[in-house]
């Protein structure tokens, strides 16, 4: 695949929900960044399983326990040969980031004493703050935010100036859904590391659109939803180095996280299977397997070559817009295309884009604190995955200038 | 389903004339009553100011931020309510959530500027937009304090 579009149009042909008009035109989905679309592979694997194998998962002997079981287990190998962890003690399904982050909070959490300081970026996205902001209050510990600059990056320097004797864990985003800009998270893992600090990666935004690598990043906690990455809702995945998996204690208490229970005391269960209790969503996992599996097959590096050529002609044709301006300049940006439109709000803006068949998101895209320091209430955001071309972005444009001429004669 | 002509309803040239030239906006000091609304999912944001005389409002206006839909509804809104009696305010109130509330059939009471504005009803996903000011409007009225939001 190269940005060559009849690479693309075949592609997109994997995808159902695309091959629809919406209000009459040809849909342009340009919303990737708040959920994907999926493959028909993957909406086959969770029928497939439903049709054939499902049962409940490590409790029975029969043959269909067995099968779920095998099919839930095999997709715990796929994510972690996809982000290369060592094991796949170390990969446990969530609901989703969300829930993974505050797994983290949750248990993690439990050490945090009054005095200590967890470092956060202005960039997060809601749920990697709140949680935070929570565990603070609950334990008296402090919230330290790196500042961005104008162009929507991390400034480095005053991170560094951020870690010292109190600081227990760093937990920044991968990418920023609301600006796009790609954070320089080797740089900021490896300056925790020289100072022994635990980091978690928000990798929310990473994982749909390049090769992400656990072990090189050296990060000892790393989430993500299946939803972003073409796979289904309500799955996702908290990866923790199996060290902390060992020492942290449960999130949630339940069927699947024991050995053995009576009134007298309980044993935990295995990794991963202690951080995960309760009947799991199997079919998510089997449909974030399958997502993987596709992803695989096209190449993560075709993917983000693929994209970037994408983004770059995208902020070329936007720029050309009247009255355009783009909130999120970072050199290193990813997927992302958030702006304003000189005298349309961006609610208006979406709306008139949506009867262009252009579903674009508006708002503060859970992340009000970027925001609040651009001065603005919330952007127009388009957002690209895989099965985006130019022809979604020609649309966007003329778009964009319909509503010029709409609300500006 | 939407089509063009739904939207035209939509950005009616009404509309769009108190969205870009809001009527009233302007802070009120000093003001009776001082009521804020917003939209959380949107941003939109609308502080109302309210003089109040022998239970007549006698003068209003707005400031803040917001869609279209929400300025004009809130610009329509000071021009239509100024002068009313408290009650008859609240009377307005109810029946203009009545018009925008899209489950009610078209009863086609909506009179003056505000008609301009029924085009909404197509727009489940804006409706909020058109109410914010009046919701505020009724915190005024009731002289609640904290912030109105629409969700
Ligand atoms: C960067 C980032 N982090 C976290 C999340 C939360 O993901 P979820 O809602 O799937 O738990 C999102 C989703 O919008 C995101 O973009």
């Amino acid at each position: 695949m190269t940005a060559t579009d009849p690479d693309i149009e075949k592609l997109r042909l994997d995808f159902p929900i695309l091959a629809q008009e919406i209000n009459g035109h040809r849909l342009a989905f340009l919303d990737s960044a708040a959920s994907s679309q999926r493959p028909r592979s993957v909406i086959e694997a969770v029928s497939h399983y439903y049709e054939h194998d499902h049962a409940n998962v490590h409790r029975g002997v029969h043959t269909l326990s067995h099968r779920a079981t095998e099919a839930y287990e095999g997709a715990r190998e796929k994510v972690r040969r996809f982000i290369n962890a060592s094991s796949s003690r170390e990969i446990i399904f969530t609901r989703g980031t969300t829930d993974a982050i505050n797994l983290l909070a949750a248990s993690f959490g439990q050490s945090i004493e009054p005095g200590d300081e967890i470092i956060i970026s202005h960039l997060e996205h809601h749920s990697n703050i709140v949680p935070w902001q929570m565990l603070c209050e609950r334990n008296d510990a402090t919230l330290k935010v790196i500042p961005i600059n104008e162009r929507g990056e991390i400034i480095l320097d005053e991170y560094h100036q951020l870690l010292g004797p109190r600081t227990r864990l760093v937990a920044v985003s991968h990418v920023s859904n609301a600006l796009g800009t790609v954070n320089p998270v080797e740089q900021i893992i490896a300056a925790a590391k020289e100072r022994n600090i635990p980091v978690l990666i928000d990798g929310a935004q990473a994982v749909p659109h390049q090769a992400v690598d656990v072990t090189a990043l050296n990060c000892d906690f790393y989430a993500f939803s299946g939803h972003k990455m073409f796979g289904p809702t309500g799955i996702g995945v908290f990866y923790a180095r199996e060290e902390w998996l060992e020492r942290l204690p449960p999130y949630q208490g339940g069927g699947d996280m024991i050995l053995t229970v009576s009134f007298a005391g309980t044993t935990y269960n295995d990794l991963p299977y202690k951080f995960e209790a309760g009947t799991p969503n199997i079919a998510g996992a089997i449909g974030l397997g399958a997502a993987i599996d596709y992803l695989l097959d096209i190449g993560m590096d075709k993917i983000q070559a693929h994209e970037t050529a994408l983004l770059d002609y995208a902020t070329r044709e936007i720029s050309t817009v009247d009255g355009i301006q783009l909130i999120g300049t970072a050199a290193q940006k990813a997927g992302v295309l958030s702006f304003n439109l000189d005298g349309i709000h961006p609610h208006d803006l979406g709306t008139v884009l949506d009867h262009q068949g252009i579903a674009i998101r508006t708002g503060h895209h859970c992340a009000m604190p970027v925001m609040e320091f651009f001065g603005i209430a919330g952007t127009a955001r388009a957002s690209l995955a895989l099965y985006n071309c130019r022809q979604d972005i020609e649309q966007l444009i003329h778009g964009l200038q319909l509503a010029i001429g709409m609300f500006r004669s | 389903m939407n089509n063009a002509l739904e939207l035209k309803k939509l950005y009616r040239e009404t509309v769009l004339d108190h969205s870009r030239n809001p009527r009233n906006f302007q802070r009120l000091v000093p003001a009776d009553r001082v009521a804020v609304g917003h939209n959380p999912l949107c941003g939109d944001k609308i502080t109302l100011y309210l003089c109040v005389n022998n239970n007549l409002i006698e003068n209003l206006a707005f400031e803040g931020t917001g869609c279209a839909i929400s300025l004009a509804s809130a610009s329509i809104m000071t021009e239509s309510v100024k002068h009313y009696a408290l009650d008859e305010a609240q009377h307005e109130i109810a029946r203009i959530m009545h018009q925008f509330d899209s489950s009610n059939p078209d009863d086609a009471t909506a009179e003056g500027d505000m008609a301009a504005l029924s085009g909404v009803r197509a727009f489940p996903s804006r409706i909020k937009c058109a109410t914010l000011a009046w919701k505020t409007l009724e915190a005024a009225l009731q002289e609640i304090t904290e912030t109105t939001t629409t969700e």
